[in-house]
């Protein structure tokens, strides 16, 4: 098998099989669900909904705040109970719709279509008004990502199958359980871009997907499956543009610079919910997962419902925890708080044991190059994080360190077990605040 | 709840291996050497190897003690350089040049400048250096009383034209330091290094190769492969280039910096051969050692689609 990949890289232990086996459970919710009028990138969504207000499971209670921003639909039906600031998962306290389940989950009526009978326009209006964001962690806006200034030079659209995360399974479950979906999604995309060719990228640790998603496909000229190496972060958005075309992109390019549009398996499934039936983004497969889980699991969860209802529903924990993390290991957040909502881009629940926390202390760097060796920005971690802990951010940009994708390869591999990618991401996010203010 | 958990950055998981874990791996790699060194030059040189080796512990930990730093003698990395250090001795050397050695490899090469990981200079090479010109008597004496393994060492007898026996040398039944006679013992060590991944081929290959063809070309001999591989296996050439070249903190950063520090080494060590008297391995690591914030420099890598093109 040809394999495709990229330069740097880790192999971390991947506790897949913990949830690997597991099929995607429904669950339902209890009394309270919270929803966050900022789960996306760009402009908060405006409540349309007043307290008091009954609502059906699937009307839209926020509608987008701009261009750049995407519309917030109900997951159940109930009465909205409050307006009010609620912790996220990042710690921040966002503006939240709050709604009361009544357990009767009265939907709306869906307005299904003929993907093949719209156009492209309108295509692309019900995924914007379908609130489908990035849900691979971005959550940028599709219809935005879809809309690039020359949709004719886009040549690929690449359906990101990658999940190199450590420990999520749950876009591989939507695979092994509804690899139509996948396709189908895809093809509706393929719509919008009239010489492009649509790469199934999928880790050759999953062999018996990439054996489904080849017969899924052997008919579709427009389509291949196409096998990557396995290695984080194989799915990066970048890298994974380089593993599948050799085109490489710098920070400050959009993937449609090189011809290329890059979606994550859960994104194009709500895509095809939204074109095909009408149905906007309400659902989304979260893994719950760690060592410190009774029973790990896949669950099908209502967007809106809190990480502790999640947590209970897989049987509470096994031993307490030392971390909880919203999202994989290399790159997720660490929850101060349970009782933070689900959003659009919460990939899996991660409760992970002191040794695998790695509490270990920071020591001197023994400039080993280790980190050099593993980054997939090519940058120098270590010259980085002297610079961003010396405060010089001049040096740090000459030095590339916009470059960095903030993988967490650096602070996993080094010996010494210093806080590179931390330091960096902190000057990054310094810089970039710059710039916004220099505007 | 959120005084019960740990809220630090991501990423949340980490690699098993630590700094200690990669010093006692080179201390294990060392010990072929080490021990064929003892076995060949007697029980003396298993307590020179062992009076450095503490006297590198306690120095570290005294300079800790005495200007309330972080106790470090548990990473392993003093061990590292008092055991270099005391193969490049000579078998019968006193034992208070181990001592002396030790104490200045650790005080002034290594804490002075900040704890591991800050000297610019190898600690052990620079003890050696400092020894060879404040002892050259004692350092250069390679009488053991050991008829096969005393006298004149094959380096010094090569510089004087006279013929050297390359399997002997490849061997180790030669006189020399304790640790730098034995090609075998050394590479053996190498490549466990090297599967395990705490070094690679990139500094001690183009030291190797580099240096061959400097002396192929300088050295007054042609490109005749005995010779060449008689200057190969002489002296501490091949600890040098395997483990002292290699060490972390010392040699380049950057992937080409590497080749480019490997290189150089090879054309000093080949120029201290031929146009210098004797021994040029720690001398040329000790240059490359000042050089190598220059080669960083100038050898930073491009970061991943730097200058790239949109279409
Ligand atoms: S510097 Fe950034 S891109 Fe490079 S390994 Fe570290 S976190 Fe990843
Ligand atoms: S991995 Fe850690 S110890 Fe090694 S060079 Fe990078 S920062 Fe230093």
């Amino acid at each position: 098998m040809s394999k495709f990949t990229f330069t740097g890289g880790i192999h971390p232990f991947d506790g897949k099989s913990l949830s690997k086996d597991k099929p995607i459970v429904d669950i339902l919710p209890k009394d309270e669900l919270v929803y966050p009028l900022s789960q996306h990138i760009g402009a908060p969504a405006k409540a349309v909904v007043a307290v008091g207000e009954t609502v059906k499971r699937g009307q839209m209670i926020a509608e987008a705040g701009g261009f750049v921003s995407a519309p917030i639909y109900a997951s159940v039906s109930g009465t909205v109970t409050g307006i009010a600031p609620h912790r996220i998962v990042t710690g921040d306290m966002v503006e939240s719709i709050i709604i009361k389940n009544d357990h009767e989950y009265i939907e709306v009526e869906y307005d299904p279509a003929d993907p093949d009978e719209l156009s492209k326009e309108e295509i692309i209006a019900r995924i914007q008004k379908g609130g489908v964001v990035g849900m691979g962690g971005a959550g940028f806006p599709t219809h935005v990502k879809l809309s690039p200034k020359k949709p004719e030079t886009i040549d690929y659209v690449i359906a990101n199958c990658a999940e190199c995360e450590p420990y999520l399974t749950s876009d591989y479950r939507r695979m092994v359980e509804e690899p139509e979906k996948l396709v189908e999604g895809l093809k509706i995309i393929l719509r919008l871009f009239d010489n492009a060719r649509g790469i199934l990228a999928v880790e050759d640790n999953k062999p018996d997907v990439i054996d489904k998603l080849k017969k899924l496909t052997k008919d579709e000229s427009r389509i291949l499956v196409k096998a990557l190496k396995t290695k984080y972060p194989q799915g990066s958005e970048r890298q994974l543009i380089y593993a599948t075309t050799k085109r490489a992109i710098n920070s400050s390019m959009l993937p449609a610079d090189a011809g290329c549009v890059v979606d994550n398996v859960d994104t194009i499934v709500a895509i095809y919910n939204a074109v095909k039936n009408g149905i906007p983004l309400m659902e989304r497969i979260v893994t719950i997962t760690g060592d410190c889980i009774k029973n790990p699991v896949n669950f099908r969860v209502h967007i809106g419902q809190s990480y502790r209802e999640l947590i209970e529903e897989a049987g509470g924990f096994r031993t307490q925890p030392a971390k909880i993390v919203s999202g994989g290991p290399m790159m997720g957040f660490a929850l101060f708080d349970l009782d933070v909502p689900t959003t659009k881009t919460a990939s899996a629940c991660l409760c992970l044991s002191e040794d695998e926390v790695s509490e270990a202390k920071s020591t001197n760097c023994i400039n080993c190059g280790k980190c050099l060796e593993v980054c997939p920005g090519r940058v120098m971690p270590r010259k980085l994080m002297d610079l961003a802990v010396k405060g010089d951010l001049e040096g740090f940009e000459k030095l590339g360190g916009m470059e960095c994708c903030e993988c967490g390869c650096c602070s996993y591999i080094c010996p010494a077990k210093r806080q590179l990618t931390q330091s960096i991401k902190s000057a990054r996010k310094i810089v970039l605040a710059n710039r916004r203010k220099a505007k | 709840m959120s005084d019960l958990m740990n809220v630090s950055s991501n990423p949340h998981i980490r690699s098993k291996v630590t700094t200690g874990m990669i010093m006692y791996c080179v201390i294990i790699a060392l010990m072929p050497a080490t021990v064929f060194g003892v076995y060949n030059f007697g029980i003396y040189s298993l307590a020179l190897v062992a009076v450095t080796v503490v006297s590198a512990i306690v120095t570290e930990l005294v300079f800790e003690l005495i200007f309330k730093k972080k106790i470090t003698i548990g990473d392993g990395s003093a061990v590292v350089t008092g055991l270099l250090l005391a193969l490049n001795l000579p078998p019968k050397a006193p034992l208070w040049i181990g001592i002396i050695g030790a104490v200045f490899a650790i005080f002034v090469v290594k804490m002075l400048f900040g704890g591991l990981g800050q000297n610019f200079m190898n600690p052990a090479l620079g003890a050696r250096c400092f020894l060879l010109i404040s002892f050259p008597a004692i350092m250069t004496n390679f009488e053991t009383g050991i008829e096969a393994y005393s006298g004149a060492t094959p380096l010094a007898r090569l510089n004087a034209g006279e013929a050297v026996n390359v399997l002997d040398m490849v061997l180790g039944r030669t006189s020399g330091t304790i640790g730098e006679t034995s090609v075998i013992a050394i590479v053996i060590g190498a490549c466990l290094l090297i599967l395990l991944g705490i070094i690679d081929l990139k500094i001690p290959g183009m030291y190797i190769v580099s240096f061959a063809i400097f002396i192929g070309l300088f050295g007054g001999h042609g490109f005749n492969g005995y010779y060449i591989a008689a200057e190969l296996a002489a002296g501490g050439l091949m600890l040098g280039a395997f483990f002292m070249a290699t060490d972390y903190v010392t040699r380049p950063i950057t992937l080409k910096g590497q080749l480019l520090y490997g290189v150089l080494l090879g054309i000093l060590t080949g120029a201290f051969r031929v146009f210098g008297s004797g021994e040029g391995v720690s001398y040329a690591i000790i240059i490359g050692n000042l050089c190598v914030p220059l080669i960083e420099k100038i050898t930073v890598p491009k970061a991943f689609g730097e200058g790239g093109e949109r279409i």
